[in-house]
């Protein structure tokens, strides 16, 4: 008893001693806190959890891990909170976190009800917040919030352009819609029936679901019964995977064609190759891109025994990204942060010169993918065959289209 | 072609045949909880998790063992019944005297905990099943295509309900199981071993609920979160026909069915809320549900 609390005191002294010689060597910079927090809010337990979830929590942690843990000598610490899909529960949280818990800044946010709600209290509280997973371009047009907020994946005028535009172009000229019945799902609907009206299509209609529907058939009998070629589902999770399931059954694929909107890797896995081949989809990364893409899917894997998806990749990429920053600028001052993450380019295993503007849109390359038969697969997790690589200035809305009242002068 | 508020009658049936698909499932879930809550006296939040395990037994027979779709249909409810036969004799017997509130807790935590289980091993977004071999392809009705996986669903839900109802209002069996709710004593003493025929009711009533999961294991993601999906508007289905009403939950599972069939034409929006709210207006009419009996 006595040896262990000798041990223990001496183990003690020397962690203070090399604390103290660490900070003086790296006194370069401050913290307003004890430590740098950084909040991981993200839906844990309900349909997007594969999406992001616990995913996210450790790619967020492997970012701080091989950041260095330590932030001008003090402890780099990772929260997370589950929302449970509701705006409310994500507000409360991340108020708390913010007055009280002294977390300074917030990471993944899926879920476009919540990212807007989360980003408007940023913005209140001048904190930083990176949505990742959310997709509505409401983030970066009519609800910004420069200065504090950053929209750092996808969005859904991304999402429309690319694969829209791709199906469009294919002959896919007359659309019908079936939309997740909240902010996400509208800004997916009406981005994209921009995108195939501009290319000189037309929207039939639209059906509106509420969010984590059971069954679609019934919303897939109406859209068959429209006539549209091509049945866009303006959805995500466990809503497109249920969608493409029953569109399969009732075999509406033999006469229209599918295009899911926003549909990730770990979507392709709970749907299986059988019923998923052929669909075209889009996502900003894939773990088997290249060989850095692959290295990071690996020490992902080790973690959650299964392969990372372009959110996961996303959080990692812009946790790293931010710590960077306050290590530059020598501060966790959010403007001085915002400042050097703005000027400078992004470059790693997610991104090749990502650029993050003004409005907080993070513009990177976006890729076209369509999902690989299972002859054609090798195994678990070699799902796409990659059809097509857009520049983010291509893919991204201009800062010039951006609808942010704060940038309009 | 004639129209209803601006629908086409053709598209209209096919969505009613939709609804009462989906009814089905309603009907036998709400069956298995109706003949719990009548015989034992049991609030079972547990149905919708036991569902969610029979699907998840029929997926691992086939990932792990190679046993098809037909077997699944027999295996997975005897082995979802024998959990309830575990569940029966460790837990919920103790609870016989106290209060109905004390089973509600119980089983709402278990069903908890066997969600929490799923999703740690297998994530939120479910696996895919096959579809049988037989039931591939689709019916065209003229009006609509219907995959004949569906019409099975149909047939198989009204076989099982006519079934339970005849074995529990007909037979000399159900004569018992009635009784013995009333008065077990009574029961006991004519020699009839009441507490091995509880246990059995509530092995039964969970092994539907197992079937159902591998009935739905081909149609949705077999996924943790299939029973919390559906256990509410299962609850609202059984409130409605009646607590306990066998022929009640028939009824109102198929009629809900076909009513939320409906709105998803009419206000897809309110496809989700639309029992909830027909369960309050029953409520306020009829406290006791459309069959229920007041006491």
């Amino acid at each position: 008893m006595k040896r262990t609390f000798v041990t223990s005191a001496i183990a003690a002294a020397t962690a203070v001693f090399l604390a103290g010689v660490s900070t003086s060597a790296m006194a370069q910079g401050k913290l307003s806190g004890d430590t740098l927090k950084i909040g991981v809010l993200t839906d844990m337990s309900g349909l997007y959890a594969d999406y992001g979830g616990p995913g996210a929590v450790v790619a967020a942690k492997m970012a701080v891990k091989d950041f260095g843990g330590r932030m001008f000598g003090k402890q780099i610490e990772v929260v997370n909170a589950d929302h449970q899909n509701k705006p409310d529960i994500a507000k409360n949280v991340t108020q708390q976190w913010f007055d009280r818990d002294g977390v300074d800044m917030t990471v993944e946010n899926l879920n476009s009800s919540v990212a807007l709600a989360v980003q408007a209290l940023g913005k209140e509280k001048n904190k930083i917040t990176i949505v990742t997973g959310a997709a509505s371009a409401r983030m970066t047009n009519e609800d910004c919030a420069p200065g504090t907020g950053i929209h750092y994946l996808m969005d859904t005028i991304a999402l429309s352009n690319v694969v829209g535009k791709a199906i469009v172009k294919d002959g896919g000229d007359s659309w019908y819609f079936l939309t997740a019945d909240y902010a996400f799902g509208h800004s997916l609907e009406k981005d994209t029936s921009e995108v195939v009206k501009a290319a000189g299509g037309t929207v039939r209609g639209a059906v509106r679901h509420p969010l984590a529907t059971g069954d679609f058939s019934s919303f897939l009998l109406q859209a068959q019964s429209s006539g549209a070629k091509v049945v866009g589902l303006a959805n995500a999770g466990g809503d497109t995977v249920n969608s493409i399931k029953a569109a399969a059954e009732f075999g509406l694929t033999k006469k229209q064609s599918l295009a899911a909107l926003l549909m990730l890797i770990t979507d392709v896995h709970a749907i299986g190759l059988n019923t998923a081949q052929g669909l075209y989809l889009t996502e900003g990364w894939y773990w088997d891109l290249n060989p850095e893409t692959r290295a990071w899917a690996q020490k992902y894997e080790a973690e959650m025994k299964r392969k990372p998806n372009s959110n996961h990749a996303s959080v990692y990429s812009s946790t790293m990204h931010y710590l960077k920053a306050v290590q530059a600028a020598g501060t966790d001052d959010t403007a001085a942060v915002m400042k050097k993450m703005q000027d400078t380019p992004i470059n790693d295993m997610f991104a090749k010169n990502g650029k993050l503007r003004p409005d907080g849109r993070m513009v990177h390359d976006m890729y076209l993918f369509q999902v690989k038969s299972p002859a054609e697969s090798k195994g678990a997790w070699d799902y796409y065959n990659l059809k097509g690589t857009i520049k983010g200035d291509e893919a991204f809305q201009s800062l010039a289209q951006s609808r942010c009242p704060a940038l309009k002068k | 072609m004639t129209e209803i508020f601006g629908v086409p009658i053709q598209a209209l049936m096919g969505q009613l045949m939709l609804g009462l698909v989906n009814g089905s499932f309603y009907a036998i879930l709400s069956l298995g909880l109706a003949v719990i809550f009548g015989m034992l006296n049991i609030v079972n939040f547990a149905h919708g998790a036991l569902y969610m395990v029979g699907a998840f037994f029929a997926w691992m027979l086939l990932n792990y063992a190679g046993i098809n779709y037909w077997l699944a249909l027999v295996i997975a409810p005897i082995g979802v019944a024998l959990i309830g036969v575990l569940i029966e004799k460790t837990m919920l017997h103790r609870l016989q005297q106290l209060d109905h509130l004390y089973g509600l807790l119980l089983t709402f935590g278990l069903a908890l905990i066997l969600e929490g289980i799923f999703r740690e091993f297998y994530g939120s977004s479910g696996l895919p099943y096959e579809l049988p071999q037989v039931f591939r392809g689709v019916f065209d009705l003229g009006f609509m295509m219907l995959p004949k996986y569906r019409v099975w669903v149909i047939v198989v839900s009204i076989v099982l309900c006519f079934f339970t109802w005849y074995v529990i209002e007909k037979t000399k069996l159900g004569a018992y199981l009635r009784a013995g709710t009333e008065n077990p004593n009574m029961v006991k003493a004519f020699g009839i071993n009441v507490p091995l025929m509880v246990t059995l009711t509530y092995a039964f009533g969970v092994g539907l609920a197992g079937l159902a999961g591998v009935m739905a294991a081909p149609i949705y993601q077999v996924s943790p979160l299939m029973g919390s999906n559906i256990i509410i508007v299962v609850f609202a289905v059984v409130v409605i026909g009646g607590m306990g009403s066998i022929l009640g939950s028939i009824v109102t599972g198929l009629a809900l069915g076909l009513i939320e069939g409906l709105t998803k034409v009419f206000f897809a929006e309110a496809s989700t809320t639309v029992v909830f709210v027909i369960m309050a207006i029953v409520l306020l009419i009829r406290p006791a549900g459309l069959f229920g009996r007041e006491k």
